[in-house]
């Protein structure tokens, strides 16, 4: 290139008119196609960079406003304006629970929005999102979100570090849920990751493994008892499904997570944002896992 | 296409640079927040669902 400027730049004066042959032509098409390639490939790097650095920008901002929109809605209620959580009819697009995972560290606190039955990529940029038809956060059956893996925010980049008996907190406005990773042997603490027997493909009694990789279709894991086609209400056990995408940067299938309610928590009238009264216990669960 | 582009840009060589970064900066724009967010739906990308 710097060849070709140098020429270019000189500019001799009447140049005599360049003989056309065959080569020029070809020489011509080469370098045409050649800059066309270079030009290609560069686009290609720099779509790259869109989808891991500058969609997490903006998915950032989105994951911010319905952070913020809940947290007032939350402050803003009385009980005699505000139904009890069970009761409340969640807009789509809008915060129904922040989401805490004390594995990926202090500052991993997402608010859930509320998805369609299948929740769509505008739902998705804005965080974790929740499968409409499934169960809220506290309620027998399967309350299942999915989040993205790479870029778009990627709550779920780490996903696959949990562990059998890692704690997953769920805050909703009245209260604390604490699920634990299925996998834990049976007899230990089911919120203990570090326990020994531990296998996140280890099933609990319902059959519901720790961790699966299924396929795109497979939409029976998020089931009130997750796999079990056959399970009718009442149901007793309360679970916790997050799906995303695996192997990272693919679409081929989908990693799944899932957790059951060990432990609920009354949450103080006065909470309004991620760090108020947090109670003890969950406090600890971070403190444990410094050691790691 | 680039020499033709490099050719044809007014002013000296400092200017020409000058002109070429401003011109590399408005296709990555172009690039990063118009047309990658409207292709990006159709690629098979960041599917995280699962639905029958």
């Amino acid at each position: 290139m710097s060849d070709d400027t140098s020429v270019l730049d000189a500019d001799p004066p009447a140049p005599p008119p360049p003989p056309r042959g065959v080569g020029d032509t070809i020489r011509l098409l080469l370098r045409g196609l050649g800059q066309t390639l270079i030009t290609a490939g560069l686009i290609v790097l720099l779509f790259v960079v869109y989808e891991v650095w500058v969609t997490n920008f903006f998915a950032h901002r989105e994951q911010v406003r319905v952070h913020q929109a809940l947290q007032r809605q939350w402050a803003n209620c009385t009980q005699t304006l505000c139904l009890p959580d069970g009761e409340l009819k969640p807009i789509v697009g809008d915060g129904i629970a922040n989401l805490y995972i004390p594995r990926f560290g202090l500052d991993y606190a997402w608010t859930v929005v509320q998805g369609d039955k299948v929740p769509t990529d505008s739902q998705l940029e804005e965080g974790p999102a929740h499968y409409a038809d499934t169960a809220m956060p506290g309620e027998a059956g399967n309350f299942a979100i999915a989040g993205h893996r790479v870029g778009k925010g990627e709550p779920f980049l780490n996903l696959d570090q949990l562990q059998a008996g890692d704690p997953v907190v769920v805050e909703t406005r009245t209260k604390w849920y604490v699920y634990c990773v299925l996998g834990t042997a049976p007899g230990a603490n089911p919120c203990d990751p570090n326990a020994a027997g531990a296998s996140l493909s280890a099933r609990d009694a319902n059959g519901v493994p720790g961790r699966e990789i299924v396929s795109p279709d497979d939409g029976d894991v998020l089931l009130p008892v997750p796999n079990d086609t056959r399970a009718h209400g009442p149901y007793t056990v309360k679970y916790l499904t997050m799906t995303t995408c695996t192997p990272k940067f693919t679409a081929a299938q989908r990693m799944i997570v899932h957790a059951s309610l060990q432990a609920e928590y009354d949450k103080a009238q006065t909470g309004d944002n991620y760090s108020n009264a947090v109670p003890a216990p969950i406090n600890a669960y971070y403190s444990a896992g410094e050691g790691n | 296409m680039y020499v033709w582009i490099w050719r044809h840009l007014p002013g000296n060589l400092a200017l020409k640079m000058l002109q070429v970064l401003v011109l590399v900066g408005a296709v990555s724009a172009l690039l990063l927040f118009v047309i990658f967010p409207w292709i990006e739906p159709y690629l098979p990308l960041n599917q995280v669902t699962v639905s029958k």
